[in-house]
């Protein structure tokens, strides 16, 4: 195979990038502007991550959506374990097709109708919008996300561990915790680091089910851009590019040690 | 016919009518949905016993093992260990172990944590498993691989430490699911030695599953060949090979050449069995056939000898026909002979002297001939 640089592979590869990145890279370049008109270049400043920092709007907002992050990534996270764990395990109970099927559906409904719906569930049962409405709301469509993260990973699973457990003298809860647990434990994490930036990112079914006094980054951005850009907002969004990214490539840097450890490892141990 | 018993110590007590069997199957049956896994299955088992569960994929023989081991229940009938019913009683109340044919090891602990497992379960103090542990690694000699987990162990190494983990808790008994199926098959014979000097030394029961026949035989006190979720035969290394019972262990164990014939006349032990083919046969293991019923003469190559020239031996039964094949195997060479009637015959013999006094070459005229108690006579 000619692995050399042709003109034509250089070409796509700028092209293709450039479409992938360019306007973000637009967005880093004017949040460190100095001028306060978001096209206009006025020279290098940080000045924006300063008063940043000292807007309580978007410091409220951001807060808020941590809280809710984590809060409904990890319950999300139990439950998306649980019905993974059912649907891989039990799999000749009564309407196992038609539980599947509906644990997957939010997978690919449209975010307004899962929004409007949950709109309207709460208002009937006279459930106050705010923080409580937008983590539920949020655990309900992140779960099933989870549950094929760990449904994949239960796929994979050799069930004779745990009948070697038991075979030992577990107990089947104890063979859970000490045995399939800790197993599945990184697409447990990988679901629930998925489930977080989802909630981190989401802004229609947050619009539809929050209410005053929890207003998350996503909401708060997207309000405040209606009033127009400022390079406050964009050095907010730089910093969560930042957050994203830094977390995305240590994922993977630790990935890489361990599959290359475990390489080396098993070479060493088919040398005796 | 002459009494074949155990060639290995004076263990046999299942020929003693006094003993009491230790592992009961009676009447078993095992169904999945429609399928009959295992089918009205009765067989006994000893204590310190070496037991083999011999069959192809699919015969029912692992299925027996994890009913054993309490993964799965009998549809019907009961399983007795020392006595006591085992139904209803879940895996991890059951005093056997099982070495998995995965090795089941858990990746996340190391070689000693994973050996130290069932002794964890048992409240063990801290002290004594530690000094069981210590034990277990010297016993399967991987001292210095105790901190290591699994992935960082080659395929031998991770079928010791299995071994270590399921005879750690001294089970009652020790099921071995093709135990050394994943090894390669120098490490295989090898380990076989060390399986059998290790269930001496513990004197544990062991109950083996594998479709590997040659390792049955190695191994076992007692082999059971299975079918279909049936006991085709119960006996031992050598009764399997030199009586079997049926057409089908006689072609399931080692290799057999089979004539099919009428018995032409019998008396006592001895019979005359003429085929379809002419040729007539002397036989001495004559069995229970009578006379006049349809039956097959079995009898394995290595006792036919091939010759260019005819036996003077009067008593042989002696047929003339054509060198087919030949396969040399180094210690041995198979001859595949044709007789008049077309039936190709494999005759193996051994080579004692590095060039044969009689060289046999492709289609030369050969002679076969077997004593009369060579072979068997097969009804069923």
């Amino acid at each position: 195979m000619n692995s050399s640089w042709s003109r034509f592979n250089i070409t796509s590869i700028v092209l293709g990038f450039a479409f992938l990145y360019l306007p973000i890279v637009l967005l880093v370049v004017f949040s460190f502007n100095e001028s306060k008109l978001v096209t206009v270049w006025g020279g290098f400043s940080t000045k924006w991550y300063g008063t940043l920092f000292q807007n309580k709007g978007l410091m409220d907002a951001a807060w808020v959506t941590a809280r809710v992050g984590v809060i409904s990534a990890t319950v999300a996270t139990v439950l998306g374990t649980l019905a993974a764990l059912t649907l891989t395990r039990y799999t000749r109970f009564r309407g196992r097709v038609l539980f599947s099927g509906m644990v997957f559906a939010p997978l690919v409904m449209p975010e307004v109708i899962t929004g409007l719906s949950l709109l309207l569930l709460f208002v009937a049962v006279g459930l106050d919008r705010g923080f409580l409405t937008v983590t539920l709301a949020h655990i309900t469509f992140s779960m099933c996300f989870v549950a094929v993260v760990v449904q994949s990973r239960l796929l994979t699973f050799d069930r004779s561990l745990e009948e070697a457990a038991m075979d030992l003298g577990a107990p089947p809860v104890k063979t859970f915790f000490q045995i399939t647990l800790p197993v599945i434990l990184p697409a447990i994490v990988s679901g629930w680091m998925l489930a977080f930036t989802l909630s981190l990112d989401d802004l229609v079914i947050a619009s539809f089910t929050s209410g005053p006094g929890a207003t998350t980054l996503p909401m708060k951005i997207y309000s405040q851009v209606r009033l127009g850009v400022t390079p406050e907002i964009n050095a907010a969004c730089t910093i969560l590019i930042a957050v994203v990214a830094v977390g995305v490539i240590a994922a993977s840097v630790v990935n890489k040690r361990r599959e290359v450890q475990r390489l080396r490892d098993e070479q060493a141990a088919q040398r005796g | 016919m002459k009494s074949l018993g155990s060639i290995r110590r004076s263990f046999a007590p299942w020929s003693d009518p006094a003993a009491k069997p230790y592992i009961v199957f009676e009447n078993v049956t095992k169904r999945f949905g429609d399928f009959t896994a295992v089918n009205d299955l009765s067989l006994s088992i000893f204590e310190r016993e070496f037991f083999a569960l011999l069959g192809a994929s699919g015969c029912g023989k692992s299925t027996l093992l994890r009913m054993l081991a309490g993964f799965d229940e009998p549809t019907s009938g009961r399983i007795l260990l020392d006595g006591q019913d085992l139904r209803g009683i879940p895996p991890y109340k059951r005093p056997v172990n099982m070495m998995f044919q995965s090795y089941a090891l858990f990746p996340h602990m190391t070689v000693e944590n994973n050996i130290a497992f069932g002794l964890k379960q048992e409240g063990m103090a801290k002290a004594d498993i530690e000094k069981r542990v210590a034990d277990m690694l010297k016993l399967v000699k991987l001292e210095q691989f105790a901190k290591r987990k699994p992935h960082q162990l080659s395929g031998g190494q991770r079928q010791r430490v299995a071994l270590a983990r399921s005879v750690a808790k001294r089970p009652k008994v020790l099921l071995l699911d093709e135990p050394l199926g994943a090894l390669d098959k120098k490490l295989r014979e090898e380990t076989q030695f060390e399986l059998m000097d290790l269930q001496q030394e513990l004197g544990l029961t062991f109950v083996v599953v594998t479709h590997d026949q040659e390792e049955a035989m190695t191994m076992a006190d007692r082999i059971a060949i299975l079918d279909k979720g049936e006991v085709m035969q119960v006996a031992t290394p050598t009764e399997v090979y030199e009586a079997p019972a049926s057409r089908f262990v006689a072609g399931f164990v080692g290799n057999v050449n089979m004539f099919e014939g009428k018995v032409a006349s019998r008396d006592a032990g001895s019979a005359r069995i003429s085929g379809g083919n002419g040729l007539t046969i002397k036989t001495e293991n004559a069995g229970d056939a009578s006379a006049g019923s349809d039956v097959v003469f079995a009898i394995r190559p290595e006792k036919i000898k091939v010759s260019s020239k005819k036996p003077a031996d009067a008593e042989a039964n002696v047929a003339e026909g054509e060198i087919y094949d030949i396969a040399y195997l180094g210690d041995m060479t198979v001859y595949h002979v044709r007789l008049a009637d077309g039936q190709v015959v494999k005759a193996s013999s051994l080579n004692a002297v590095r060039i044969s006094e009689d060289p046999l070459s492709w289609n030369d005229r050969a002679w076969i001939s077997f004593r009369p108690d060579a072979g068997v006579v097969l009804t069923r």
